[in-house]
């Protein structure tokens, strides 16, 4: 019971978000918006998040991998694009991505450092 | 076969190949650079894909029976607002680094990608259709038909970056000596989204927390900026 509860509350949140996005036409998610408005609510309520919501939206969050699953699968199956693109393709992103993974990790253990905060 | 028999085999497939996965995974608990590699987001997909190729079946089939999960990620991701809020106190107190780590984290990742896609001799469309690489698929998308590009294959930039972001990243964060969860989560929310913080949420609460962040943060800021970046550039 806890967990529908839970459930129709998130959906409720997604719903809300889906339906600004669209009437506004802007780019930013339904999704997204939802889980800013649910931040905002949370916030401002000034209480304890009720503990219904907050395994509900754990147990969610722990099976993400899953729920991922079917959209990471669509990497098998990209449109035909030119054979001469696949090399500039992957090697941006795996280059790109470990040097920025790694410029942005000791930017931040400076940054951190210098305002005296210990892990 | 019947339309509902074999909207139900491709979602069963979908949990066989998780718990198939997953088993893997934890098989090679103990050895981290190989159970980095073999993250259920890496040999799940490869499994489903293998099945739907040796059975003939097209991918935008087993799309349409696995529509709930692609709705259970939406739901998801408003329930991340509940670490956020859980772990908000953390972040108000961190405001300058991860703001400044984050404008250099989200333009570096484009430009770097820009600059390695260019140099590998890839074309104005493909230069186009990376851009948006390291935001959330959702937003990702809108922007890609947005500054001209080809929102297919941007949807499987987004993926893989996330899939590279989060198996490397740990490694790399191993490699640096870096072990404030606060700095993994939130470095690994702006490389590699939504895959990247499920990662973080394996790791703590709070390492997700900061993921969630990461990835909402860096999602508002490209997708209000490029655009105009685009608009610049190419005028």
């Amino acid at each position: 019971m806890n967990l529908l509860r839970g459930l129709a509350v998130l959906i409720l949140f997604q719903g809300i978000g889906e339906g600004i996005s669209h009437i506004a036409g802007i780019p930013v998610p339904g999704p997204v918006i939802g889980m800013l408005l649910l931040f905002l609510a949370l916030q401002f309520s000034h209480t304890e998040t009720p503990a219904w919501l907050g395994r509900t939206g754990h147990s969610l969050i722990r099976w993400l991998s899953l729920m991922f699953l079917p959209a990471c699968t669509g990497l098998f199956f990209l449109p035909d694009i030119s054979r001469n693109q696949w090399l500039p393709i992957a090697g941006a992103i795996v280059l790109a991505t470990l040097l920025t993974l790694l410029l942005a990790a000791l930017l931040m253990q400076k940054l951190m450092s210098a305002e005296g905060e210990r892990p | 076969m019947t339309a509902w028999l074999a909207t139900t085999l491709l979602l069963v497939l979908t949990f066989a190949a998780f718990a198939a996965a997953l088993w893997l995974y934890r098989l090679n608990r103990g050895r981290p650079t190989l159970q980095a590699l073999m993250h259920p987001l890496v040999t799940g997909p490869l499994m489903v894909s293998a099945i739907l190729v040796a059975a003939h079946i097209d991918y935008d089939q087993y799309r349409e029976a696995n529509q709930l999960f692609f709705f259970l990620l939406g739901t998801t991701t408003v329930a991340l607002a509940i670490p956020l809020h859980q772990q908000f106190h953390h972040i108000s107190r961190l405001f300058r680094p991860l703001i400044i780590t984050l404008i250099f984290g989200a333009s570096f990742a484009v430009a770097s990608a820009l600059v390695i896609a260019w140099l590998l001799g890839g074309s104005i469309e493909t230069l186009i259709s990376l851009a948006p690489k390291s935001v959330t698929t959702p937003i990702a998308l809108g922007l890609s038909e947005k500054i001209g590009g080809l929102p297919a294959l941007t949807a499987g930039v987004v993926v893989f970056t996330g899939v590279v972001g989060a198996v490397m990243g740990p490694l790399i964060f191993r490699w640096l000596g870096i072990t404030d969860d606060r700095i993994i989560g939130f470095v690994t929310g702006i490389c590699a989204h939504g895959v990247g913080t499920t990662r973080a949420f394996e790791i703590s609460a709070r390492c997700g927390a900061f993921a969630s962040l990461g990835l909402g943060m860096t999602g508002a800021l490209t997708a209000f900026s490029l655009p105009w970046l685009v608009i610049f550039f190419l005028d």
